[in-house]
């Protein structure tokens, strides 16, 4: 090992210095970190939106923001988390990172797509930079028609663009990693011996090539509405409202399924790299990464039950939506019982990871109630939904996010983070996401609806505790900017594998080199091969390590 | 439920149903997360790195225990949904014959009710207590949504169409009306009252109103205005059916299907005419009168065509 790490002596990060290496590379690694880059930019964009709305929520009578602005600010706030951070986050960053280096190639199969995908994804944020800056748009991340269409007087036009635009980025992505992974394993790297990280990626680009098309067809015709007039959406002009919300949410849904799956690969590498233990049921964390992936294309309803749909098809949709609860549920209780005879330590990402699996139990239990009809009928549009989307996205994949950001660290940067504040931040983030967002399932059980700018002043206690968390969540989310930054510079050197892990990644030195891998390796082991009793392990090269 | 701390007024029939199947997973859910949590904190400090616990014989064969929780869940999920789509049926489909309807008009930003005796009122709501309330919502303009968190009950409210959506409130009181569904710069201020009143007093307000018409004569006025007494009144020659117990009843189409005559036939059948509805035995001769007739004055025909199916199931 350290012979192939002595005769490479440089490795992607330094091969090339200018700016145009760069900006035209074709290097999978530094495509990653271009995207990096770019996500980073819009998570503390959509950051400021969440902090303006929890401060101007402190107060019940709307004291800050004024309605529109106030309409304006969640707006923003949601299409740039959603598009710009959280559906390329895990995926275009760390899945563009290691899923080559995981499956032992060279690169992703279409090295040009990949950097062609980073520029689609700066265009379309161009578009809502610039949609922003000339006043911004009303009508909720969700361009619910006719109100979009007819009604709303901010430039939609301009932030459908950006989305439409943006969602050709997802595509191209997804079908990079698609053709990847059938085509370039290494040899030996059967199917069955793929870390679950690399299924979760797999799963998601099915997910992204099939959904993200919808989604580009639902724009086009809001456009085509709003600009010319064509009757689609509005009564008045002969159109169906609810056919808007259908064909929304065939992609929208899913598309909760490409933020939470890839945090639940990254969850199953850390838990049982920390736990120095094989995954329990790693057979069945593939199939339920799978079966999760096909359900979610026929839930799509369950966004509609207040919406005036057939009751029929509600109670179908309902069914539907149990059952995609089923997979989540073997994945929390396998994630627990990989901690059995573990020989657990709680570095970082491991508490990340622990984070992660708490959260997303909770945000899958309330997930069971909302689909539970009459339940739902309660707490739909309120802020109970607001928090349940929050535990899953946020608290699930933002907590993965930064977990899989620490544990690979050492490998993209060739460097370690400052454990002790590492920690402090995941034990920071779990505290402030639980303040800031268990309140809001209280708050929508009594009754506070969403997107309102203004609130019953009894309510005004559990906001002022939500937005007291939020502002922890705000410190626990900056503090990795600064500690990170930091460590580039002054860390201490990674050796190739610091974490004693198994994945091919951890066989090429830190940082790899441009080319990953001196010689193609070939796999002999299946993953997660830890021996808790002595802590011994075989990577999937088949060395064993004492 | 109101002994709990932090628990909305609970005040209708529906409330009280919701409040059973939530509480029912509330507890579901709070077992699962102690066992989940209490797993991994057991697990965590008896395997933690250091310890000496026994690790030796790990767990191959997993598939029995996955199939135990696989099935385990299955079986509660499908309890649950059960449950749930029961109370939803239930729920969501109207009673055939409410004690009173109402009529709502949503518009951005506020709410227009009608009562059956030609009451309006704007973001306010009054009822009697114990009686099953049927209210008929439809939009102006785009969606906004009928809720009521004591109730717990909500309900689109869609340009275009009628929606229906019923409670019996249980205890009197003021309880708040919402918009749910998010309609643009003052949808924070699209809110109301229900006013739940004993039934005396609901009387006594109704009185109070000074309203000579009820809604439904309004509607007729309406109906010869518009002129649709030339056609489908008593005395016309024109081959055209009669609205006299048409509420309700089943109507066989040109094209073979039959449909019910609810509010939203009767809805589509004057806006539409017979361009797009065609009932078996009539030349096709009703004209469509979109774009003439606003939601308000559509609601009052809509009540007087209900009323004269009521006459007659009064008279026999």
């Amino acid at each position: 090992m350290t012979a192939i790490a002595a005769d490479l002596p440089t490795s992607y990060l330094t091969e090339e210095h200018t700016i145009a290496s760069w900006l035209l590379t074709k290097d999978h690694k530094r495509i990653a970190l271009l995207f990096f880059a770019s996500i980073t930019f819009f998570f503390f964009i959509g950051g400021i939106g969440a902090m303006l709305i929890r401060l101007q929520l402190l107060s019940p009578y709307g004291l800050l923001l004024q309605p529109d602005m106030y309409n304006r600010m969640f707006t923003m706030h949601g299409i740039v988390m959603v598009w710009f951070f959280l559906i390329p986050s895990i995926p275009a960053t760390l899945g563009n990172f290691l899923i080559p280096l995981m499956i032992g190639a060279h690169d992703l199969a279409f090295p040009r797509l990949n950097l062609g995908s980073w520029y689609v994804f700066n265009l379309s944020g161009l578009f809502l930079l610039y949609t922003l800056f000339v006043g911004g748009v009303d009508t909720g991340w969700t361009f619910y028609t006719p109100y979009s269409t007819l009604f709303a007087n901010g430039h939609v036009i301009g932030a459908a663009v950006a989305v439409f635009v943006n969602g050709f980025s997802s595509i191209m992505t997804g079908l990079n990693f698609v053709v990847t992974i059938h085509r370039l394993r290494a040899p030996g790297m059967t199917w069955m011996r793929l870390p679950l990280f690399v299924w979760a990626i797999y799963a998601v680009s099915i997910v992204m090539l099939l959904a993200t098309p919808v989604l580009a067809m639902t724009l086009a015709l809001v456009a085509l509405e709003r600009f010319m007039g064509v009757g689609v959406f509005d009564p008045a002009l002969g159109g169906d409202p609810l056919l808007f919300q259908h064909m929304f949410w065939f992609y929208s849904h899913p598309a909760v399924y490409i933020m939470i799956l890839p945090a639940m690969g990254v969850a199953s590498e850390l838990i049982a790299c920390y736990a120095r233990r094989p995954v329990f049921g790693y057979r069945g964390m593939a199939y339920a990464i799978m079966g999760i992936a096909v359900i979610s294309f026929f839930v799509w309803a369950h966004h509609m039950f207040t919406a005036g749909i057939s009751v029929y098809a509600a109670v179908v949709f309902s069914l539907m939506t149990f059952f995609v609860a089923v997979p989540s549920a073997i994945k929390v209780f396998n994630w627990t019982a990989t901690l059995h005879k573990g020989r657990i330590s709680f570095d970082a990402p491991m508490i990340y990871g622990l984070g992660f699996v708490g959260l997303f139990t909770i945000g899958g239990l309330t997930g069971l109630m909302l689909a539970t009809l009459p339940v739902d009928v309660h707490v739909h549009d309120t802020y109970f939904v607001i928090a349940h989307f929050h535990y899953i996205m946020v608290g699930g994949t933002v907590s993965a996010f930064f977990g899989g950001l620490h544990f690979w660290w050492p490998k993209i940067t060739g460097r370690r983070y400052p454990e002790m504040w590492a920690r402090g931040a995941a034990i920071l983030t779990f505290l402030g996401f639980n303040l800031t967002f268990f309140p809001q399932f209280i708050l929508g059980y009594l009754g506070m609806m969403r997107r309102y700018y203004a609130y019953p002043p009894a309510f005004q206690e559990w906001n002022v505790l939500s937005s007291a968390g939020a502002s922890i969540l705000a410190v626990a989310y900056a503090l990795p900017l600064f500690y990170l930054g930091w460590s580039l510079l002054w860390g201490e050197r990674a050796s190739a594998n610091p974490w004693g892990a198994t994945g091919l990644e951890w066989s090429t030195s830190s940082p790899p080199p441009k080319e990953n891998f001196a010689r193609t390796p070939v796999v002999k082991a299946a993953p997660y091969q830890y021996n808790p009793e002595d802590g011994s392990f075989v990577s999937q090269d088949g060395v064993a390590h004492a | 439920m109101q002994w709990l701390p932090f628990w909305p007024p609970d005040a209708s029939n529906t409330a009280a149903s919701i409040d059973k199947i939530f509480i029912g997973e509330l507890s579901l859910s709070l077992v699962i997360l102690c066992f989940v949590f209490g797993m991994m904190i057991v697990f965590g400090v008896r395997y933690r790195r250091n310890s000496a616990a026994d690790r030796s014989n790990l767990v191959k064969k997993t598939w029995h225990w996955e199939l135990t929780w696989t099935t385990g869940s299955l079986a509660v999920f499908l309890a649950l949904f059960v449950w749930g789509a029961n109370m939803y049926l239930w729920l969501y489909e109207p009673p055939r014959h409410p004690d009173l309807e109402i009529y709502v008009v949503a518009k951005q930003w506020m709410w227009k009710a009608e009562h059956p005796g030609g009451q309006r009122e704007i973001n306010e709501v009054h009822l009697p207590v114990d009686k099953v309330v049927r209210l008929l919502l439809t939009s102006e303009d785009v969606i906004h949504d009928f809720f009521v968190p004591a109730f717990r009950v909500k309900h689109d409210v869609l340009p275009g169409q009628y929606q229906t959506l019923w409670f019996k409130p249980t205890e009197t009181g003021r309880f708040r009306l919402e918009c749910a569904q998010y309609c643009g710069t003052q949808h924070a201020h699209m809110i109301g009252d229900i006013v739940v009143q004993s039934q005396a007093d609901y009387a006594r307000w109704l009185s109070q109103q000074g309203v000579h018409k009820s809604l439904a004569q309004q509607g007729e006025q309406l109906f010869r205005s518009f002129g649709c007494s030339g056609c489908h009144g008593a005395n016309s020659t024109v081959h055209a059916p009669s609205l006299t117990g048409l509420y309700g009843r089943v109507v066989h189409l040109q094209d073979g299907t039959t449909t019910t005559a609810d509010e939203r036939y009767l809805r589509d059948c004057i806006l539409l005419g017979a361009s797009h509805i065609q009932v078996a035995g009539y030349p096709p001769i009703m004209p469509s009168f979109a774009g003439q007739i606003g939601e308000d004055d559509l609601m009052k025909l809509v009540a007087y065509i209900q009323s004269l199916s009521r006459q007659q199931q009064a008279s026999p």
